[in-house]
């Protein structure tokens, strides 16, 4: 019975210790904040996102119509509007990185949330 | 030591109570600290938990009957592992590793996302210590397992029923599986409660979602392999209630794994994911609320209890808030793009949703008709076999077909013409197939013999599928076809992992459709000396054995098995006597070649030495249990960490920049 209390009580006092370190240790920055995307980041993100489906989009249509799975006359159809779709992504994603060297940036897409 | 037990239950609801209202805090006001606390909380209460379980375990172990659980649920008699297993066997035990699963998935989904996401687990925190809340709350305030009372000279001993290997790995691995659809729900939830429309919360959680629908079909084909060992009634699934819960989440993650393709590769169907994932973990607390309330009767619930109106009520309120807030987060949800053709492969997913949840919910409607009539009528009435079998073959084989379809249709759209081409191949082998199966005789059943032909077109397709691929490798790298072969399933897992768990899916249609439409069954009274024929058997029974075990007393019968002139050696099929009951011991014997059972039930021993006998041949029955197998291939295939996926995704979220992605 005193050794189940005293190791419960060791057990709360440990998970006590290990709620309170964050508060305990050195802030790792100044800002307590949670960091979180802008919209221009969120608005980044989206784009990004957007790329990778259309390259791998057009990733997977190169494969399916080197096995045969798509005919060439389908696969004429389907390149182009997915090349556009990436090139526009990619178009779209460039300010950004001029933004980080110093050049204006685009404002961000308003009705985002 | 049931106050150490009962003293880490209590420290686990503070830390998940304090995760729950911490998380929350820090997630509104964006306080990094109190957030990490929080999560610090979440893995805290899995420590706490695990010393409760422990505890447990031990006390099962030792025989510790002082402990009311472990009285209720074992005896000195039980071997060792079947103390352990007990567990899981009785309802608080149920509970105490559903909240050890789920700390530790919790705790270990966050962490390993804390730096990918960390915006998003601030979030997704608070959900998983909401639903852990549930949980812990039962554990500490109304179904402890640490409850004691005077100590007996020994305890009641375990179902019989459960004294049997598969119960050993059966419940915890459906448990891991239920349990395992909380992390999408929680990343789905949190995405919406932080008001994210990007894709995080998916790359996030698709391992997890795999590993639980993963666990959940294997768990259930090791359930279904105990009922056919263990439960004596000749079958292997019997549309019982139980059987049903695991059934139901794990269709609706189904679709939700073929769904959730559609949104990564066009950007669509946020909305309808979001509620599949929802679906897929409400049915999943449906399914522990089934087992554990004891509301229904089935041969798999061994439990009444007054914990049924806790669990409807959570049900209701998880149900209610995730539908007002994917209403809420509608607008944030809307695609934008849209299906361009009927003729795609995001329309044949779409249609194979469709079919899925179709499914699912005619399941779901059986499954409540008897709670509801009871409720409404004071009379439970209880949906039979034909109701499941009709729907079944109604949405199953349309479902076996798209298999076979799906994986063949370009993405956007497709000609008729390119359609024609590609399935000429596929289509040729089903009516060849087809055409065989006639001639031998298959006809005799028509939903046997469209599942058969619907087989052999998705196998086709799989084996082009692979063929194809291989080919344009090897075209590509100018290498060996072995090399090839594995650098295409290499550099697709998900793919190709796929098209193997649709390949263990026709091994199980084909022995579904062959145990079931053509099995052969009869039922006889012999004496010692006579015989029965079934399905090309001949079956002697020759005498009667009794042998006394530690926890049983064992009666067999032993008959000689010949097929025409062949003499295949005995089979033994009897009862146990067990202090807390009988059980039946069926005889199988198996045919490895053909995949066909000799399965043989005593039903009835009799004083003068007469057995009532019931047999069944049972034609490629163990394709079912050798598509478990293929199944667990294809999945581990599919989660298998891809390495440049995941360059991929972190190169994404770096040249992105936003700071919560950036590694500390």
């Amino acid at each position: 019975m005193t050794i189940a209390l005293v190791l419960a009580a060791l057990l709360a006092v440990v998970c006590v210790v290990v709620v309170a370190l964050p508060f305990l240790r050195e802030p790792e920055t100044r800002s307590d904040a949670i960091d979180e995307p802008d919209a221009i980041g969120r608005r980044q993100l989206e784009l990004a996102e957007r790329r990778d489906r259309a390259l791998a989009a057009l990733k997977e249509l190169e494969f399916d119509h080197r096995t045969g799975k798509v005919s060439d006359e389908d696969y004429r159809q389907l390149v182009g509007p997915l090349r556009r779709e990436a090139a526009d992504a990619l178009r779209r994603l460039e300010p950004r990185a001029a933004a980080a060297e110093g050049e204006p940036v685009e404002p961000a897409v308003s009705n985002q949330p | 030591m049931p106050e150490l037990g009962r003293a880490a239950l209590v420290v686990s609801l503070g830390l998940i109570v304090y995760a729950l209202v911490a998380g929350a805090v820090a997630a509104v006001t964006r306080r990094r600290r109190l957030a990490v606390s929080a999560q610090n909380a979440l893995t805290a209460a899995f420590g706490s938990t695990l010393v409760a379980s422990v505890v447990l375990a031990v006390a099962l172990v030792r025989h510790d009957f002082a402990l009311t659980y472990v009285a209720d649920h074992t005896s000195r008699a039980l071997p060792t592992v079947y103390a352990l297993s007990a567990f899981w066997g009785g309802q608080e035990g149920s509970l105490l590793l559903w909240l050890l699963v789920l700390t530790g998935y919790g705790a270990l989904a966050v962490w390993l996302n804390r730096r990918r996401a960390r915006d998003l687990v601030a979030w997704v925190v608070p959900v998983i210590a909401g639903v852990a809340t549930f949980f812990s709350f039962l554990l500490v305030g109304v179904a402890s397992p640490f409850q004691t009372s005077p100590a007996p000279v020994d305890g009641a001993g375990l179902n019989p029923s459960l004294q049997n290997p598969y119960m050993v790995a059966h419940p915890p691995l459906l448990y891991l599986g239920y349990v395992g659809l909380t992390v999408p729900f929680a990343f789905a939830i949190g995405s919406l409660l932080s008001g994210r429309a990007d894709e995080r919360w998916i790359v996030a959680t698709r391992r997890w979602t795999l590993v639980a629908w993963t666990a959940l079909g294997i768990g259930q084909l090791l359930g279904a392999h105990w009922a056919y060992q263990e439960v004596g009634w000749g079958g292997y699934y019997a549309w019982d209630p139980v059987e049903n819960a695991a059934l139901m989440p794990w269709l609706a993650s189904t679709a939700y794994l073929h769904s959730v393709m559609i949104q990564e590769k066009r950007g669509m169907l946020k909305v309808w994911n979001v509620v599949l994932v929802s679906l897929a973990f409400c049915l999943s607390i449906f399914g522990t609320f089934l087992t554990r309330s004891g509301v229904i009767n089935s041969i798999h619930s061994f439990t009444q209890s007054s914990i049924g109106p806790w669990f409807l009520g959570f049900i209701c309120l998880v149900t209610a808030f995730s539908i007002g807030l994917i209403l809420h987060r509608l607008p944030l949800l809307r695609a934008r793009t849209q299906l361009e053709s009927l003729v795609s492969r995001e329309a044949t997913f779409l249609y194979n949703n469709l079919l899925l949840v179709a499914l699912c919910l005619t399941i779901l409607w059986g499954v409540s008709w008897p709670i509801i009539t009871e409720a409404v009528h004071g009379e439970a009435r209880v949906v039979g076999r034909p109701y499941y079998d009709f729907f079944l073959r109604v949405f199953g084989l349309p479902l076996l077909l798209l298999m076979g379809i799906g994986p063949l249709i370009a993405w956007r759209r497709a000609s008729l013409r390119g359609l024609g081409r590609i399935f000429a191949g596929p289509f040729a082998v089903m009516v060849v197939v087809g055409a065989i199966l006639v001639a031998l005789g298959a006809g005799s059943s028509t939903p046997g013999l469209v599942a058969y032909t619907f087989s052999a077109f998705v196998l086709a397709t799989i084996v082009l599928e692979f063929a194809r691929g291989t080919r344009a490798r090897r075209a590509l790298s100018n290498e060996s076809w072995p090399a090839a072969f594995s650098s295409l399933i290499g550099r697709n897992r998900r793919r190709y992992g796929g098209y193997i768990v649709h390949a263990a899916v026709v091994l199980l249609a084909i022995g579904v459709a062959g145990s079931s439409a053509y099995q052969h069954v009869t039922d006889k009274r012999l004496a010692p000396g006579q015989s029965l024929a079934v399905g090309g058997y001949t079956l002697t029974y020759r005498k009667l054995e009794e042998r006394t075990r530690a926890n049983a007393t064992e009666i067999r019968a032993l008959l000689d098995v010949r097929r025409g002139t062949h003499e295949l050696g005995p089979i033994k099929a009897g009862k146990n006597a067990y202090s807390s009951g009988p059980s039946t011991e069926v005889g199988i014997r198996t045919n490895y070649l053909t995949g066909e059972d000799l399965y043989v039930i005593a039903e009835d021993i009799g004083d003068d030495g007469t057995v009532q006998f019931r047999v069944f041949v049972k034609p490629l029955v163990n394709l079912i249990w050798l598509a478990g197998l293929v199944f667990l291939l294809g999945s581990v295939t599919a989660m298998w960490p891809d390495a440049r996926e995941e360059r991929r995704l972190a190169l994404r979220y770096r040249e992105v920049g936003a700071p919560s992605m950036q590694t500390r």
